[in-house]
């Protein structure tokens, strides 16, 4: 009760400051925390999915997105925002955030929010039970669990201030610059803080004084409160208050900077935009005296509060309400880190068997292993174990598409290629090189529209317009001979395995509704073994539980293809063989079978 | 500052630009001009016809109040309401031509406490409008704490200001109140004393006016008096402060408004002015304010609460007689920033010897910096020093470093050998030092 952050805590930082993530995260590996303290990056304008960090000396990848939402969604856990957006926009992504739900802290750091937008983000926080630290602040930290981004400076300085580990004095400053400083102070004069929170330099500011000191009157953690507050505002009195009736109970040390605003008049602005007296009330004397005056400890000036951090301290110590703190260990962060050009998360080479996504290749090589092709390019690909139904269904695939004759384009070009002498890899590369949008891309193209269609509840009738809007064929329909009287027995090998074998076969089933209404315009506008590969690996990831973004990413990426590419690949290689074998001489392409029209260049002045 | 004042004709501007929004049952006929010059006001007479054809009432329009009591409202030539276009032009040059005394607070008519002296540069004009006494009333609105509040009265001009208590009717709102709850409370606190056949117009047009304070971001806003005679409303004289924060989201709705500099402020330095300047240019905060240029103690200081809190150590120990300025350097400065910086507080400090003959004290102080690097700042200030160091050395001065942060070793090994190398006079502390106690050290030493 009364903490506000644990070991556990995650956040998700809006916007991708870099320095600020990676000192958080060298403050978690100093501490030793398990997990990142960030958990993703909200970042609306970037197209990278992750940023990289160091972890001691090792890296780890933040994954980044572009939405609170989308964060939250795919990060419940990190209940804590931390909005580094400008002060044009923390307004909106605050709102944002608290819409969304599940946060439990917002951290503001932009100054200058407009007054009126402040003041009614704090209080839709307040309703909503969220606790707002800043705007206009550096944060918070619960040292030996949880530091929100620059609070407490270089990770030297934090092991110098023992913000390392929890000591026993609650810490609320309205300052970000003099916090580092008390937590120093109190690290030399006491035994450091176990909660802190700079509440921010604005005038409207979402937790105040009292409301980060009832906390700590809860946090079994704090046996003492250290209050640091400024000319102007009378939030101090809410706290005098809560002393008085009795609410608070543990010892406040406490005192306002900004005593010399009283030589002055209002002309000369002191500190903050917060800090301005209105009245006498607001002074920071008149605040001292009453402070003083209901028994909170207030020295007689700045320059006298480490001797009464020291007085109180000690004075708890002897009295058995502090003990010794034990020091716990921590990682010492290397001095020189470098960050790693390339990143490979499918294999691993580096132990005594090199692995494939986790598994050691001897167990997934011998027959005995009971694991076969599909199984290994699930790992590689996909990084995943799927079930046998799918690995059988990519070696039927890849079995499917292996060869198709010698005239086709690839095949051809492979063909050619090795007759002028080249070797096994660069005939078969000249052949992989016609794979594309007119060759083996109507596995990809099929997928993709006929997702969109089933995605967009399109009927057939309105599919096919569409698509004659586009002005393409429709990928995956349509055979050079065959028909429905005399169907492609590849593709009904397909279809029933999939029948047999696939828990449900949604696009499968609307693309057959698509083909009747085609075949019904002409025979041959069949589901063609390319269609037919596309539509059934969509049902096959939708089976396996994967989004339909996921799978949209899949087919962007060009991974359908890769199934082509991978099949194919052995017939080329059959192709190219059969020509070494043969020792077919150079090809030239009979002279006659070339239309030639070639007319004089003209000339252009 | 968040909350910035603005001219009264900036005011009435910005209500009429939105006039038919706030306030659709009424009239308002928007007369008025701001003029710096008699020739000036000829000028817009060519294009605003009533100003030859109506009889005028002139003010100073420089964010002070008690212009009447001041003798600074022309509404009369022999009798009230027969100020002509050529008078109101002459009594403005005649005004602008030399420094005026303006009295701030008064006791009955009799002028208390000190005078500003200062030059009238801005006039407002408008037409002098006849009502009688009981068409006046008061409105205005402003933040006390959290909550917006409405402040209305039956009575408007001098008579509220006197007698506030018994004759303002106070309604305060939370931000989150809806727009049909704030209508229903004042509605239903109409002042008793507004006349009966007004009230419901009243109600109109305090929610309109309330409503505009909200949407428009004022800080401030106050009517006093405006007249009301039916549906015809007159804006006799206006204050308002606008929340300068939401500038960005204001472009279009303020238009183009200035934030005058307030009467009898002291004309700033040049120094100051160039800190200003600098400032505004860069992302960091260079801030610098002179209290007493002739005395002894300057200070260099790093963050806006460090700076604070060394002020006061410095009253605490030797009150505010030594204490030359005030400032602060912070949010990460460029090594050129913080030269220029320096450079700034350097020549101020070296310009005249202490005239009993002590040395100069420069305290560079600053709190544990969570990101600004102190050797990069400090480079700065010792390219500073390298410019300055003869003429520090021949004024005298002493030099206290305080600083901790990133790379703060470096940065206090370097200041020193650079003071050394120098020949100036320096001790340097770091974090294991209390922020403020260099303070003590460099006063409590004879």
């Amino acid at each position: 009760m009364g903490k506000l952050f644990t070991r556990d805590t995650q956040a998700i930082f809006w916007n991708n400051n870099k320095t600020a993530i990676q000192r958080m995260l060298d403050y978690d590996y100093t501490i030793k925390r398990e997990t990142p303290s960030v958990a993703a990056i909200v970042a609306p304008t970037s197209s990278n999915k992750f940023e990289k960090f160091f972890w001691g000396g090792d890296e780890i990848m933040v994954p980044i997105y572009k939405s609170t939402a989308e964060a939250k969604a795919a990060q419940p856990q990190a209940d804590v925002l931390l909005n580094f957006a400008s002060f044009r926009t923390a307004y909106d992504v605050t709102m944002e955030a608290l819409n969304i739900g599940g946060f439990k802290t917002i951290m503001i750091t932009a100054e200058g929010i407009p007054e009126r937008l402040a003041r009614g983000m704090n209080a839709y926080a307040r309703e909503l039970g969220v606790v707002v630290i800043g705007p206009a602040t550096v944060g918070a930290i619960a040292p030996g669990a949880f530091k929100i981004a620059n609070i407490g400076g270089t990770i030297e300085n934090i092991i110098n201030s023992k913000l390392h580990r929890a000591g026993s004095c609650g810490l609320v400053t309205r300052s970000g610059g003099l916090f580092n400083e008390l937590a120093n102070i109190i690290a030399i004069n006491a035994d450091g803080i176990a909660e802190g929170v700079a509440i921010g330099g604005d005038r409207f500011v979402g937790s105040v004084f009292i409301d980060n000191l009832l906390r700590m009157q809860e946090n079994p953690d704090v046996k003492y409160m250290i209050l640091l507050g400024e000319v102007g505002g009378t939030e101090e009195y809410k706290v005098i208050e809560a002393v008085k009736s009795g609410k608070i109970t543990k010892p406040i040390i406490a005192w306002c900077i900004g005593t010399i605003a009283k030589y002055y008049d209002s002309g000369v602005q002191f500190g903050h935009a917060g800090a301005s007296a209105n009245g006498d009330m607001e002074t920071a004397e008149a605040k001292n005296k009453a402070m003083a005056e209901a028994g909170i400890h207030v020295p007689a000036t700045f320059n006298d509060l480490p001797a009464k951090i020291k007085e109180v301290y000690e004075d708890l110590k002897a009295k058995g309400v502090i003990g010794e703190i034990e020091e716990p260990e921590i990682n010492i962060i290397p001095k020189n880190r470098r960050p790693k050009n390339f990143i490979c998360t499918i294999s691993d080479d580096r132990g005594e068997e090199a692995t494939y996504a986790g598994f050691p290749i001897s167990s997934v090589a011998t027959p005995d292993t009971g694991k076969g092709i599909g199984d290994v390019i699930s790992l590689l690909w996909f990084k995943k174990q799927y079930p046998k139904w799918a690995t059988d269904f990519i070696e039927t695939v890849i079995k499917t598409v292996a060869d198709h004759g010698p005239a086709v384009s690839g095949a051809h070009n492979a063909k050619v290629t090795a007759r002028a002498g080249k070797s096994v890899v660069e005939s078969l590369v000249t052949g992989l090189l016609t794979i594309g949008p007119r060759f083996g891309g109507a596995i990809d193209g099929a997928a993709k529209y006929f997702k969109y269609a089933d995605d967009n509840n399109l009927s057939p009738k309105e599919f096919l317009s569409y698509m004659k809007k586009e002005g393409v064929p429709i990928p995956g329909i349509g055979h050079r001979i065959k028909s429905l009287k005399n169907p492609d027995l590849r593709v009904t090998g397909l279809m029933n395995y999939a029948a047999e074998h696939f828990p449900a076969t949604p696009l499968l089933d609307y693309a057959r509704t698509v083909e009747a209404l085609t075949t019904s315009k002409k025979e041959n506008l069949i589901l063609n073994v390319d269609g037919t590969i596309g539509i059934l690996m969509v049902d096959m990831w939708r089976a396996l539980g994967y989004s339909e973004e996921e799978i949209n990413e899949f087919i962007e990426s060009g991974t359908l293809n890769a199934f082509f590419i991978v099949g194919r690949s052995i017939g080329f290689i059959g192709h190219v063989l059969d020509e070494k074998r043969l020792a077919m001489p150079m090809y030239r392409h009979p002279m006659d079978d070339i239309l030639y029209d070639v007319k004089k260049a003209e000339k252009i002045d | 500052m968040a909350q910035k004042a603005i001219r009264e004709y900036d005011a009435k501007s910005i209500l009429a630009k939105h006039w038919n929004k706030y306030f659709p049952d009424f009239t308002y006929s928007y007369e008025t001009v701001l003029v710096t010059s008699g020739a000036e006001l000829l000028e817009a007479a060519k294009e605003k016809p009533w100003l030859k054809e109506k009889p005028l009432v002139v003010k100073p329009d420089m964010l002070f109040g008690k212009r009447g009591k001041n003798g600074l409202v022309l509404f009369k030539d022999q009798k009230p309401g027969d100020v002509t276009l050529e008078k109101a032009a002459a009594w403005i040059d005649e005004k602008a031509k030399e420094d005026v005394a303006v009295y701030f607070s008064f006791d009955g008519d009799t002028p208390t406490g000190e005078p500003k002296v200062d030059r009238l540069t801005h006039f407002i004009v408008e037409p002098f409008t006849p009502h009688s006494q009981d068409e006046e009333y008061y409105i205005s609105a402003t933040v006390v704490g959290d909550e917006d509040v409405l402040y209305m009265s039956a009575e408007g001009g001098m008579e509220v200001e006197e007698g506030w208590d018994e004759k303002v009717t106070e309604l305060a709102f939370p931000i989150t109140a809806t727009e049909e709850e704030i209508a229903e409370k004042i509605k239903a606190n109409i002042p008793a004393d507004v006349k009966e056949e007004d009230k419901e117009n009243f109600a109109k047009f305090a929610i309109g006016f309330f409503k505009a304070y909200r949407d428009l971001n004022f800080a401030y806003l106050e009517i006093n008096p405006f007249v009301m005679q039916g549906t015809k409303i007159e804006l006799l004289d206006m204050v308002a402060k606008l929340d300068d924060t939401a500038g960005f989201m204001m472009v279009e709705e303020w238009g183009d408004v200035e934030y005058p500099t307030a009467f009898g402020m002291e004309s700033k330095s040049p120094e100051v002015e160039a800190i200003e300047e600098a400032d505004a240019k860069t992302g960091a905060s260079l801030k610098l304010t002179l209290l007493k240029p002739e005395a002894r103690i300057w200070t260099m200081v790093a963050g806006g609460g460090a700076s604070v809190v060394y002020a006061d150590t410095i009253a605490d120990f030797a009150g505010i007689e030594d204490l030359a300025n005030y400032g602060e350097y912070s949010g990460g400065p460029t090594t050129g920033e913080t030269k220029f910086y320096a450079e700034t507080i350097l020549d101020l400090m070296t310009r005249e010897k202490d005239p009993k003959g002590r040395d100069k004290i420069l305290i560079i102080g600053g709190a544990i910096a969570n990101f600004t690097d102190v050797a990069k700042t400090f480079t700065g200030i010792i390219q500073a020093f390298e410019k300055y160091a003869d003429k520090m050395k021949d004024v005298g001065v002493k030099i206290y470093v305080r600083r901790g942060g990133p790379n703060y070793e470096k940065g206090l090994k370097d200041i020193k050998e650079a003071a050394d190398r120098l020949g100036l006079n320096i001790e340097v502390y770091g974090p294991e030092t209390h922020v403020t106690d260099i303070v003590r050290m460099a006063l409590e030493e004879k």
